[in-house]
């Protein structure tokens, strides 16, 4: 075997082995640092195989007398899945009246949607803070719910609208033809061919719910902050504190990570609003 | 202002049902209201929360108004307008904004796309490889952030520096001496991933037969790239330009954890964040907000029209 077909063959696999690893270095380290203490953690050079301990976990859930994550996790739950299921539940009816029962213009609509997703946060931000501020909703869990729902409508409208159009009509209409109706139609014919892009959709509002910081950073202090915001705490340095950090990232990252590999195969679909299969 | 309309979905939904059991020739205006039923409840709702709060911005942007002197309240007409774009601090942050944009764009499209023609190929362990590449876009932008800032440039014993003392190199102070630099490494970092699932998604659309002709042909791997790669993926490569710079114009998390605006990161999504949240002038930065939508508008035409003729070009294939 030449260098060159060696090249060919096995060669530009190692090239995107390399490119993988160092992709993923950062995040290796991280999940390696924060399971070191907090000495082993800053030492120049690095200590790859120091003993490996839960102290940063523990420190990080309150146990050296920080404040506890808790409060700001149960937020950004609570701030994503509600936002989430309130997209869906605004989502799928409107997709449906754009694919599979189309009004006119529909087109039209859908880019109406595809434009304010185009409109930076920065857009409202201030007149959604002094109207926060005017009535009870500074600091308040529900604000982020109404406003991360909107963030995230256009993206599920888009892509419930590329899955709900690969329902063919002519199976609808057989069904309606035997006498199905609408429901019967929406739970039998379209959910089994729908579901799996709408529990990625789901994912793909959930990510962007979880990771918002803007929006929380102004209009939520102590009572609804959310896990960004918690983070943010960490912006200054505190001493000895990188396991700590690495800790609070990645447990904060988790849920992304995991849902965004669960909706690996969905995820540029998502990001490129439907338009890329 | 938003709790009517988020409670309005269950009869929108029961509206479609009502329709179904009406007879094919009910009136025509009732049927058409039936069809838009369904959509009614999302438009309104967008409607309500993202344009009346920019139509509030700008009626804001034209007025002197400083939160904490609410009194001194007075319309200007563009005295604000004026004011951002002569400011050189809210001048530089127009700049930076672009520089930030366009430096991250453009690296991680390329990175993006030689990832992607890597992960076309056949070779061990592709799945594994491809899941390794996608994890920095998984991690949560300001954990992210935190760990470019304090795990991996820290001067003392962060891991750049701990790589390059093995082989004896110089130990610089990532973010003080290159800080726009930093900001930009970070997010190419994390947008690359993004931009490689477009391109690879564009990669796999072509057509094998196509390729295959023109390898019968006697074309090498390089024509086939420059003559049937590139063209098949230039709208690929546009979509992912154009939401790319969509999302990082808007970057907030990045400059905020790594900078917190200093050191010249400052971009203009921070720059209203602080004239508004920090130095309370309300006008002003109702006003830098509205530039910042100006600007969005420019980048958007461009997006609709790339987004449009993909999608075109979708219905005419199925």
């Amino acid at each position: 075997m030449t260098l060159s077909t060696f090249f060919r063959t096995k060669g530009l696999g190692l090239v995107a082995w390399l490119a993988g690893i160092v992709f993923f270095l950062p995040v290796a380290w991280m999940a390696l640092t924060s399971f070191h203490s907090e000495s082993d953690a800053a030492t120049n050079p690095p200590s790859w195989a120091a003993s490996l301990t839960l102290d940063g976990y523990r420190d990080f859930f309150g146990a050296g007398g920080g404040a506890s994550p808790w409060p700001a996790l149960i937020n950004s739950t609570v701030a994503s899945v509600v936002s989430t299921l309130c997209v869906l539940l605004l989502a799928l009816p409107a997709a449906y009246a754009l694919s599979i029962r189309p009004v006119r213009k529909w087109t039209d609509v859908l880019f109406f949607f595809l434009s304010t997703k185009m409109l930076p946060v920065v857009a409202g931000l201030l007149p959604l803070y002094l109207f926060a501020k005017n009535t009870d909703f500074l600091d308040n869990i529900w604000l982020l719910v109404i406003l991360y729902t909107s963030m995230n409508l256009p993206i599920a409208v888009w892509m419930m609208h590329s899955f709900l159009s690969e329902v063919p009509v002519a199976v609808i209409e057989a069904a309606q033809i035997d006498g199905a109706r609408l429901p019967t139609v929406l739970t039998r014919v379209v959910a089994p061919i729908a579901l799996p892009g709408i529990a990625a959709t789901s994912l793909i509002c959930f990510i962007f719910s979880w990771n918002e910081l803007l929006f929380a950073r102004v209009l939520t202090g102590v009572v609804a902050q959310t896990a960004p915001v918690f983070l943010t705490g960490f912006i200054t340095s505190q001493g000895l504190f990188l396991a700590k950090v690495c800790a609070a990232s990645l447990v904060i990252s988790l849920p992304v990570l995991a849902a965004g590999f669960a909706a690996q195969d969905k995820l540029v679909q998502g990001l490129s609003l439907g338009a890329v299969k | 202002m938003t709790t009517p309309t988020t409670a309005t979905p269950p009869p929108a939904v029961s509206v479609p049902r009502a329709r179904a059991a009406q007879s094919p020739g009910a009136p025509g205006r009732l049927r058409v209201w039936a069809t838009r039923a369904p959509l009614l409840p999302a438009l309104v709702f967008m409607i309500v929360v993202t344009q009346l709060p920019f139509v509030a911005t700008l009626v804001i942007s034209f007025f002197d108004w400083n939160a904490l002197y609410p009194d001194a309240r007075q319309f200007t007409w563009f005295g604000n307008y004026a004011e951002v774009l002569t400011d050189p601090d809210l001048r530089k942050s127009v700049l930076t904004t672009i520089l930030l944009t366009v430096a991250v764009v453009v690296a991680s499209l390329v990175i993006g796309l030689a990832l992607a023609l890597l992960l076309d190929r056949r070779f061990r362990g592709r799945g594994l490889v491809r899941t390794l590449l996608i994890a920095p876009f998984l991690v949560v932008p300001v954990a992210a952030a935190l760990l470019w800032k304090h795990v991996l440039y820290n001067p003392e014993y962060g891991l750049l520096n701990g790589l390059l003392h093995y082989v004896g190199g110089p130990q610089p102070d990532w973010i003080s001496n290159t800080p726009l630099l930093a900001v930009e490494v970070s997010l190419i970092w994390q947008w690359t991933p993004f931009m490689m699932l477009i391109l690879l998604a564009g990669l796999q659309s072509r057509s094998p037969e196509l390729i295959e002709a023109a390898r019968m042909d006697g074309a090498g791997p390089w024509q086939i790239f420059r003559h049937l790669t590139l063209p098949h993926l230039r709208r690929y490569l546009e979509l992912g330009a154009l939401l790319g710079s969509i999302y990082i114009v808007q970057n907030f998390d990045a400059v905020f954890t790594l900078t917190s605006g200093g050191l010249g990161t400052a971009n203009l999504p921070y720059t209203v964040y602080q004239t508004f949240y920090q130095a309370h002038e309300n006008g002003l930065a109702s006003a830098a907000g509205v530039l910042v939508v100006i600007g969005s508008i420019i980048i958007a035409t461009f997006a609709l029209r790339v987004v449009s003729s993909l999608f075109r070009e979708e219905a005419s294939r199925g």
